[in-house]
């Protein structure tokens, strides 16, 4: 039985100070017993002498200094797993909230993981059709990768989302699949938007869903992450399965890491976020990945708000540092009604290259992005001398890329959402567009693909 | 005296009290795992220790211990094809261990122990020896002739010394020191990693590192022990120009470290490494590198040693005498980690929270490169490059790091995100980039390549600006407003940018391109543009010399493999054709 104390001598927002504690352990889980019997859990951030801080896990509401009662665990939070977890739903902390039995754990785990030792990563090569030609032509999602949603507040990133939970497969296999979700201070409707969704497509038996709503307390949800990573790591290394983990929004989990930080009365960095967000951010991140001699995978989706809709801001900064690769919504584009608004320029995929080319996607896949990535940036470039000279001013070339600008935006940015697009409708799709385009402005592109490819656009142009 | 023991536990820093023998930077062991631990401050009797592993489970009372040594790094045959943590825990041999997840507490021989080596000895007893002397050399792979050194701070006569298979830790020779004491050396060396090996004499660089990268090589040179800087926001290459670096470049030793970054660009370095073809022997390029991989969810204080592991193997084999290439990515997490463990100790935050001494630790380690005559009596040459990634928030350059490094740095290779935006590759701007090494290749320029080269660099930079310029007005008044020679000079450039300075990193021959095919592709623009100011003078007009179709083999010079580039010098005579043909139809027509 852990020793417990009564010596709590401070409880300031999420953090509480307990007094003449013996050995209390960093990173330690921490009870603490109110006077009803409730009781709640925090964890150890820092030992000094015979005080111990404690970052309390569930908002401090009804804690007095008085009468509560601390233990210290002597192990660190810790998620009980078993087969029986999929098709589950559990609030920020864990806790089924599904009127479903509680799971009878075949085994525990501290919920911080460990760091993938950067040996035993197998790098991600696999190509995951995700039905859109934002992601599957221009930036090609493979499975092990960590890809995040960079929206605004109001833009259709949790349907994009879940329409990539619906729609991604890799091509020619039947393989496990799950979904971990992980809604961190969202809205009851964005919350039952997915849950509604995946019932609909019945994905919800294969999926684990942890949910923190906007008006639970910010501070439980610091580990609301952590716990549906430990879930899809259990899934992916010792269930064989590939797991897409769905996290949203990470500007809300940052704000609750913002909030600790300022209690703690830590130098802020930019912005009021804490100096460790980077490094914070990144043991949640890196969490994704492939493992040699597993068979299965994590593949991440954290989706995040810009404030102000700014890049530069620090959540989607220091993600876009992390995560490989981005993409990236324009409000624009919304504006225009175009779904879903990727800004193909901005957003990326850093690891689309050793996913794609010839026996993964096609062979000439490569050349086509990259020369409609010059195109359509050209095009805009033409749209913004439009803009300020008008259609007159425009050189020939220039018209042909303007008009290719909008073409591209209006059907293969564009495109329904129901609408699963194969990988190859996608690539015809690119050189159809292209085709429109002088020949000898299509340096891109490999001459001897140029040669087997566009003679059948330019015809079915002629007709 | 009593035990040394902690008192307070806060992230990866610990502070302890009583540890017997505490010196400033000496390595400790912290709680029953034995973490590894630096003391980096000491108040009274009070340590505190940045710890290099996960600190999570130590408290108040757990024992520490000072091994009383300082950081350091095993030096000897071994060390080429590793792949090391921050503080050279060798991550294959941890997985061995511990399985798939980095574990606490792991102890695992740095250099292997029981792999034997062939020594050849070069020395023989009776010998006159100092330090920096070559005693022998192992072929460690089939690219690196090991040289084992006399270790710093020995002088005197070989009193035995052989040839044969021999562990790094048995001894290879017996030195009879001028202080009257023996030493018995083996192949196995240490040296503190915060402290910079020493060098006979420094001297300026002349020599460029050649990195088959058209924009570096052409425009933006660095020199072989020079320095270099890559900063840009996330996104705009400096990972992809760094390990285009660490795979082209005509080094002889690599040192990549993968400092606070992804956990999969490490992977795939390791993946790639064994597999591609160094283009000058024809071997695979893993066979001269070693990589330090300190991801961003490992320890945050290993993440700040890393920088040293790496530069201190690199002087290790500089030392040698071979020319060593470090690639850093990102100094950016190293400061970072400074500026964490600095707001845990609670010093006096500078700029951004950045500690006061962050300038003088960036310009420390830059320092470290050089081009030096090592020591040992045979005066050979040695040279120590450095290329940094700076991955400044929001890629704004006024970030505290970024401003510290361009003051120490002589090459600037300035990435820009909207490049990037439109998939110009490798995204430095050609513009706002610049190197100071320039004059110092005269000689080699003129040996290597032919003294116009310099010339043909100078007048396609002159165009580019030019065209800069003109878009300016351009974007005022239209195109319509251009002179035909400005419509031309704008022509040129877009050739000069796509056809020369695009350059696509994963395709098989455009991502590494000779010096010799350079300059051959370079000359074949600049000749088209002195053709084409003659054909605007023989009235020929912009608008169809802009869509001749010979514009497109210019632009596929690129694709042409490097045993065939006398197919881009053999453009020229069809060039002229093509123009004489424009000539004569227009004075026709
Ligand atoms: N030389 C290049 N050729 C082709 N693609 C490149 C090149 N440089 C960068 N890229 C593209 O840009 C992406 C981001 O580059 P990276 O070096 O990872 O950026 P950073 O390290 O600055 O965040 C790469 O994944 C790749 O798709
Ligand atoms: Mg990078």
């Amino acid at each position: 039985m852990a020793k417990e104390y009564y010596t709590v001598s401070e409880i300031i927002g999420p953090l509480m100070l307990v007094e003449n504690v013996e050995g209390a352990k960093y990173e330690e889980l921490v009870e603490i017993e109110l006077a009803n019997g409730e009781v709640r859990n925090g964890r150890v951030l820092e030992v000094n002498y015979d005080k111990a801080l404690v970052q309390l896990f569930q908002e401090p509401r009804g804690l007095d200094v008085d009468s509560v009662k601390v233990r210290f665990l002597g192990r660190g939070v810790e998620i009980g797993l078993s087969p029986d977890i999929l098709g589950r739903v559990f609030d920020g902390q864990g806790k089924p909230i599904d009127d479903g039995p509680e799971i009878i754990p075949e085994i525990k785990r501290d919920i911080n993981g460990s760091a993938i030792n950067p040996y035993a990563r197998d790098y991600p090569a696999e190509f995951i059709q995700t039905g859109f030609s934002t992601i599957d032509g221009l930036n090609t999602l493979v499975r092990g990768q960590k890809l995040p949603i960079f929206s605004g507040s109001g833009l259709p990133h949790n349907q994009m989302a879940a329409q990539i939970a619906r729609q991604a497969k890799v091509l020619g296999k039947e393989e496990r699949f799950a979904v971990v979700f992980a809604a961190m201070g969202i809205t009851f409707g964005e919350a039952n938007f997915f849950m509604d969704d995946f019932r609909r497509t019945g994905a919800l038996e294969r999926t684990v869903l942890f949910i923190n709503l906007a008006d639970d307390p910010a501070v439980e949800r610091i580990a609301t992450p952590r716990m549906a990573l430990t879930v899809a790591e259990y899934l992916a290394f010792d269930m064989d399965m590939h797991v897409l983990v769905i996290l949203t929004d990470m500007t809300n989990y940052c704000e609750a890491l913002r909030e600790v930080s300022a209690a703690r009365k830590e130098i802020p960095g930019r912005r009021g976020y804490p100096g460790y967000l980077y490094t914070d951010l990144s043991m949640i991140y890196e969490r994704a990945g492939r493992i040699k001699g597993k068979k299965g995978s994590i593949t991440q989706i954290p989706v995040l708000t810009m404030p102000e809709d700014d890049k530069t801001h620090p959540i989607p900064d220091l993600t876009g540092y992390i995560t490989e690769g981005q993409i990236v919504f324009s409000r624009s584009l919304h504006r225009k009604g175009i779904y879903p608004p990727v800004d193909v320029l901005q957003s990326l995929s850093r690891l689309k290259d050793k996913g794609i080319g010839e026996g993964k996607t096609r062979e000439d896949h490569s050349d086509i992005f990259n020369q409609l990535f010059a195109a359509y940036a050209r095009g805009l470039e033409a749209r913004e001398l439009q803009v300020i000279l008008g259609e007159a001013a425009l050189s020939d070339i220039d018209k042909i890329y303007f008009k290719f600008a909008e073409e591209f935006e209006n059907r293969y940015i564009q495109q329904g959402e129901d609408e699963d697009r194969s990988i190859t409708f996608t690539l015809d799709l690119g050189w159809e567009l292209l085709s429109k385009i002088p020949r000898m402005e299509l340096k891109r592109i490999r001459p001897e693909y140029l040669k087997k490819y566009l003679p059948k656009f330019l015809k079915e142009e002629k007709k | 005296m009593d035990k040394g023991r902690i008192i307070k536990v806060a992230g990866p820093l610990v502070i302890a009290e009583n540890i017997e023998n505490a010196k400033m930077f000496d390595v400790v062991e912290v709680g029953e795992q034995k973490l590894i631990g630096e003391i980096v401050e000491l108040r009274e009797n009070k340590a505190a220790v940045q710890v290099y592993e996960e600190t999570s489970g130590l408290g108040v009372g757990d024992p520490i211990v000072s091994t009383g040594a300082p950081l350091s790094v095993e030096l000897g045959p071994g060390l080429i094809e590793s792949i090391f943590d921050g503080i050279q825990r060798p991550l294959d041999k941890i997985k061995e261990v511990a399985g798939d997840t980095i574990t606490r507490g792991v102890r695992v021989d740095i250099i292997d122990r029981e792999k034997k080596w062939e020594f050849k000895a070069v020395k023989s007893e009776g010998d006159e020896i100092e330090a920096g002397d070559i005693l022998g050399e192992v072929d460690e792979t089939v690219l690196v002739k090991h040289k084992i050194m006399v270790p710093y701070g020995i002088k005197g006569k070989i009193k035995k010394i052989k040839s044969g298979e021999f562990t790094v830790e048995e001894i290879i020779a017996v030195i009879e020191g001028e202080d009257g004491k023996e030493y018995k050396l083996s192949m196995l060396q240490k040296w503190p990693v915060r402290q910079g090996r020493p060098y006979t004499v420094k001297k300026p660089p002349i020599i460029p590192l050649i990195t088959g990268q058209r924009v570096i090589d052409a425009f933006f040179p660095v020199a072989k022990g020079g320095t270099a800087c890559v900063p840009g926001p996330f996104g705009s290459g400096k990972t992809v120009i760094q390990h285009q670096l660490a795979k082209w470049a005509d080094a002889d030793i690599i040192i990549y470290i993968g400092c606070g970054e992804r956990g999969n660009e490490m992977t795939d370095v390791l993946q790639e490494f064994p597999e591609l073809k160094d283009p000058r022997s024809g071997e695979p390029l893993m066979k001269r590198t070693v990589l330090i991989a300190n991801t961003s969810n490992m320890p945050v204080a290993a993440r700040e040693a890393s920088v040293y592991t790496g530069v201190t193997i690199a002087e290790y084999f500089r030392d040698m005498g071979y020319s060593v290439a470090v690639m850093a990515d990102s100094t950016s997490r190293w400061a970072e980690a400074m500026r964490e463990m600095s707001g845990r100790l609670e010093e006096m935050p500078g700029e951004e929270g950045y500690p006061a001494y962050l300038s003088r630790r960036i310009a420390e380690f830059y320092e470290r490169a050089g081009r030096v005559e090592c020591l040992g009596k045979d005066t050979r040459e040695g040279a120590l490059t450095i290329i940094g990634a700076v991955s400044p928030p929001g890629g704004d350059l006024s970030d505290p790091v970024v401003q510290a490094t361009l003051r120490v740095v002589q090459v600037f290779w300035s990435l820009e995100d909207k490049l990037a935006y439109r998939r110009h590759f490798p995204a430095i701007n050609w513009l706002t980039s610049y190197t100071l090494y320039t004059d110092s290749f005269d000689e080699y320029y003129k040996k290597e390549i032919g003294s116009e080269w310099k010339e043909m660099i100078q007048k396609s930079m002159r165009i580019l600006q030019e065209e800069a310029e003109l878009e300016e007005i351009v974007r005022l008044v239209g195109l319509d407003a251009l002179s035909p020679d400005n419509r031309l000079i704008m022509e040129t450039a877009r050739s000069i940018r796509e056809d020369f300075l695009h350059q696509n990193a994963f395709h098989p021959v455009d991502t590494f391109t000779s010096f010799k095919k350079q300059f051959q592709m370079i000359d074949i623009i600049l000749f088209f543009h002195s053709r084409a100011e003659k054909a605007l003078k023989n009235k020929v007009s912009v608008g169809d010399i802009s869509v001749l179709p010979i514009r497109e083999d210019i632009a596929q010079a690129k694709f042409i493999d490097e045993k065939e580039t006398n197919k881009i010098d053999e453009l020229k005579k069809k060039i002229d054709e093509v123009f004489e043909k424009l000539e004569k139809e227009s004075s026709n027509g």
